[in-house]
């Protein structure tokens, strides 16, 4: 189903449907979502606890399933399916459910392990540090430049309204090394070298971040590449002898290498289709001065971008898929933004916003597009979607 | 973090041996995947499953659970926090055990009744199945019998305040040690009263256990004075009541004025905090970890109130959103100042950026 747009001449760059909304306007949109908001809350129960522990069992067993078939790694087939197994419970762990978990959509079940205080990831990166820089800094100053360190991750040119730097013509490079290695830019990400630099962090803050980040890396490492593969070398060694034991050592160091870099590489793809296509607008501090509700969640409708898909898409992605539903309700549980999206759309209709969304290679494709344009000097802000209408009309 | 079982008695070897395992599973613990087969195999928190649920009158049920692991004990007279999902939300309550520490069964009983407005009672009472699991939190009350118990007693209780009594009279009973009980019961009427059947099979086969039921549709409520007429040693008797706070009220004024009121134990039930008007009461804060304390108006939110006294608080988008801000709330209610809900549950976890007290709180930030 295609729910986008026509694609207008562009406009003088500052111009945004944000300034085009009166006072009035603005506080009525801030009304409306949140009673979308409210009443979606109050809705939440028994159907919506199902389904989070259902994936929560899914993940489990699929990571049993994999870890289970690499202990006959020495086989191909086992290697294959197991890799694959392994895969998508690190993919399923981190988007579905430790992103969603750590942002408090599960936190009204008062579940003690279900909640954001106590869950962690299989991931480099801290949960603490995580929940601050995405949670807080990302969420709240979402698209602003100057302020949301995400846009570009301190090390992009994402956007035309930022300044060139030499250092940029090198970010097709590390683009692809950060879509490989995403945990681990995520984990240096978080640590926000530009506030050490300016002094805004004390070193005892920056040495306790950094054991976090040094225990998570250990355990991690430990995991995947030494206790698996022992496992592994053992069942090998015991069933074929030495030679089949160091093969299967190898081989489930390899495949755990190779989920990680799988499951990195996605959730690269999603993120980056989250903010930086093309439809999405970025603000300058002055534009959102001064604030209201209303203004706020503009902002975050205009700056987020949907990808269109199937169900199993949308779970695989975290439903993030769902981006715009995702920043306009960032503690509201994800399975409830399918249901929301009808009425977000219908609220871009009538006030004549945006709803920017499209297929994942077509989003993916004007990100990469930008990323090596914008590694040289110069460049446009893009042509802006016109306000949604039903039908794509 | 959210409220959460006691930890259980893991056998040693047990324990060892998943710590051992965790570096395979890491960040989770192997338990997040052995929950998956059997749920009571949790060694984080304790878990019983639901035995049998047997009515009892005036809509009370009595629900026997075994735990997961060795069950750590009580005294007769305490009370145990269980926790329930009802509709998706984890709700903890606590319910005197109402069985005699040491079964041979290992297990443990609870006895609710159900009080229709409420969320865990009907739950209990009318929904809960064999089968079922629930969260077992902490053994907790100083309403107890001593340890030797006191050779003559006297027990009063009224309505579901039997529960804690019925757990004395129970160990009592099991160890030989009725001699010289006196039991005063209040019910409306006597098919009103909760365990009837037990408590007169117990008189029956106990000739030191003396019961006396007031009913008091007809006979009216019981006042101290008729202890008199009732019992008239009552004077020389440790004494334990259990039951509403009227009643309670009444019998510590009658044993302060009329007799040692240190022989005089009671067991009141929480009180119930009353929900304010639109905006909350407001009231003041104690921050419990820097000690400071905060006069917060009712629209004025936690948060705000703690940072204006110099409170060094954790805090994110003051707006409810991340989450950064938040602290468990040891004492008192909070309202939500976006949706006028307000959040009562002792340790529940609760948002300074947008919550405002309802009266004096405590919470641990």
């Amino acid at each position: 189903m295609s729910t986008t747009t026509t694609i207008e001449p562009p406009r003088a760059a500052t111009e945004n449907p944000l300034s085009r909304l009166s006072a009035e306007q603005l506080r009525a949109i801030g009304e409306e979502l949140d009673a979308i908001r409210d009443r979606t809350m109050a809705d939440l129960g028994e159907r919506d606890r199902r389904y989070i522990e259902s994936m929560i069992a899914m993940h489990r067993r699929l990571a049993t399933l994999g870890r289970a078939l690499l202990l006959a790694s020495h086989r191909r087939s086992a290697r294959i399916a197991g890799t694959a197994a392994l895969s998508a419970a690190k993919i399923l762990e981190n988007m579905e459910i430790g992103h969603n978990v750590m942002h408090g959509q599960w936190d009204w079940m008062n579940d003690p392990q279900i909640h954001s205080t106590t869950w962690d990831w299989d991931n480099v990166s801290p949960a603490e540090a995580w929940k601050h820089s995405h949670n807080y800094e990302h969420h709240t100053f979402t698209n602003i430049r100057g302020k949301d360190r995400d846009l570009g991750y301190e090390i992009m040119r994402i956007d035309p309204e930022q300044k060139w730097r030499p250092v940029y013509l090198l970010q097709p490079v590390y683009n692809l090394l950060l879509a490989g290695f995403f945990e681990w830019g995520v984990a240096l990400h978080d640590l926000n070298f530009e506030a050490i630099e300016r002094g805004e962090k004390s070193k005892g803050k920056v040495r306790e971040e950094l054991r976090a980040i040094g225990g998570k890396v250990k355990s991690q490492v430990l995991k995947d590449y030494v206790a698996w593969p022992l496992l592994s070398g053992l069942a090998g060694a015991l069933t074929g002898g030495r030679r089949r034991g160091r093969q299967s050592f190898l081989a489930t160091a390899k495949a755990d290498a190779t989920a990680n870099l799988v499951r990195n590489a996605w959730a690269y793809a999603i993120i980056f289709c989250g903010h930086f296509p093309d439809q999405t607008y970025t603000f300058s501090e002055d534009e959102v001065a001064e604030e209201t509700r209303g203004g706020w969640y503009v902002r975050q409708l205009l700056g987020s971008a949907n990808i269109e898909g199937s169900p199993l898409f949308h779970v695989a992605s975290g439903n993030l898929g769902y981006q715009v539903e995702h920043h306009l309700f960032p503690d509201m549980p994800s399975s409830r933004y399918a249901e929301v999206a009808p009425q977000v759309k219908d609220i871009c209709e009538r006030y004549g916003l945006p709803y920017n969304s499209g297929p994942l290679g077509r989003q993916l494709g004007m990100v990469q597009r930008s990323i090596l344009r914008l590694a040289f000097p110069g460049g446009k802000p893009k042509a802006k979607p016109a306000p949604y209408r039903a039908g794509g009309g | 973090m959210a409220e959460t079982g006691t930890v259980p008695n893991v056998p040693t070897p047990r324990r060892r041996l998943l710590g051992a395992m965790r570096t395979l599973f890491t960040p989770l613990l192997p338990d997040d995947y052995l929950e998956l087969i059997n749920p009571l195999w949790s060694t984080r928190e304790l878990r019983g499953r639901i035995e049998r649920i047997s009515p009892e009158a005036d809509g009370a049920v009595s629900i026997l659970i075994r735990p997961g692991f060795e069950w750590p004990g009580h005294l007769p007279g305490q009370y145990l926090r269980i926790g329930v999902v009802v509709n998706g939300v984890h709700h903890w309550r606590a319910y005197s055990l109402t069985t005699e520490p040491g079964r041979a069964d290992g297990c443990i009983g609870i006895t609710p009744k159900l009080v229709p407005t409420g969320v865990v009672s009907p739950h209990l009472t009318q929904r809960a199945r064999p089968g079922d699991v629930v969260r077992l939190g902490g053994v907790e009350g100083t309403f107890v019998l001593p340890s030797p118990a006191p050779r003559r007693l006297l027990l009063i209780s009224a309505g579901s305040g039997i529960t804690p009594i019925v757990a004395m009279l129970r160990s009592l009973d099991r160890d030989g040690a009725l001699d010289d009980v006196v039991h005063v019961h209040s019910a409306r009427t006597a098919e009103a009263v909760i365990f009837s059947e037990r408590l007169a099979e117990i008189e029956a086969r106990r000739p030191g256990l003396r019961l006396h039921l007031q009913r008091t549709a007809e006979q009216g409520r019981l006042a101290p004075a008729d202890l008199e007429r009732i019992c008239p040693d009552w004077r020389e008797r440790d004494a334990f009541a259990s039951g509403p706070g009227e009643m309670l009220d009444a019998l510590g004024d009658h044993w302060r004025s009329e007799a040692d009121s240190a022989r005089l134990a009671v067991e009141r039930f929480q009180p119930t905090v009353g929900a304010g008007g639109a905006t909350a009461a407001g009231g003041r804060v104690r921050f419990l970890r820097s000690g400071i304390e905060a006069e917060c108006a009712g629209h004025t939110p936690i948060l705000a109130a703690g940072e204006s006294e110099g409170a060094c608080l954790p805090f994110g988008c003051r707006m409810g959103i991340c989450h950064t801000c938040v602290g468990r709330l040891r004492a008192g209610a909070v309202r939500d100042l976006r949706t006028g809900e307000v959040h009562e549950t002792p340790n529940e976890m609760v948002r300074t950026c947008v919550n405002a007290p309802e009266g004096e709180i405590e919470i641990e930030l």
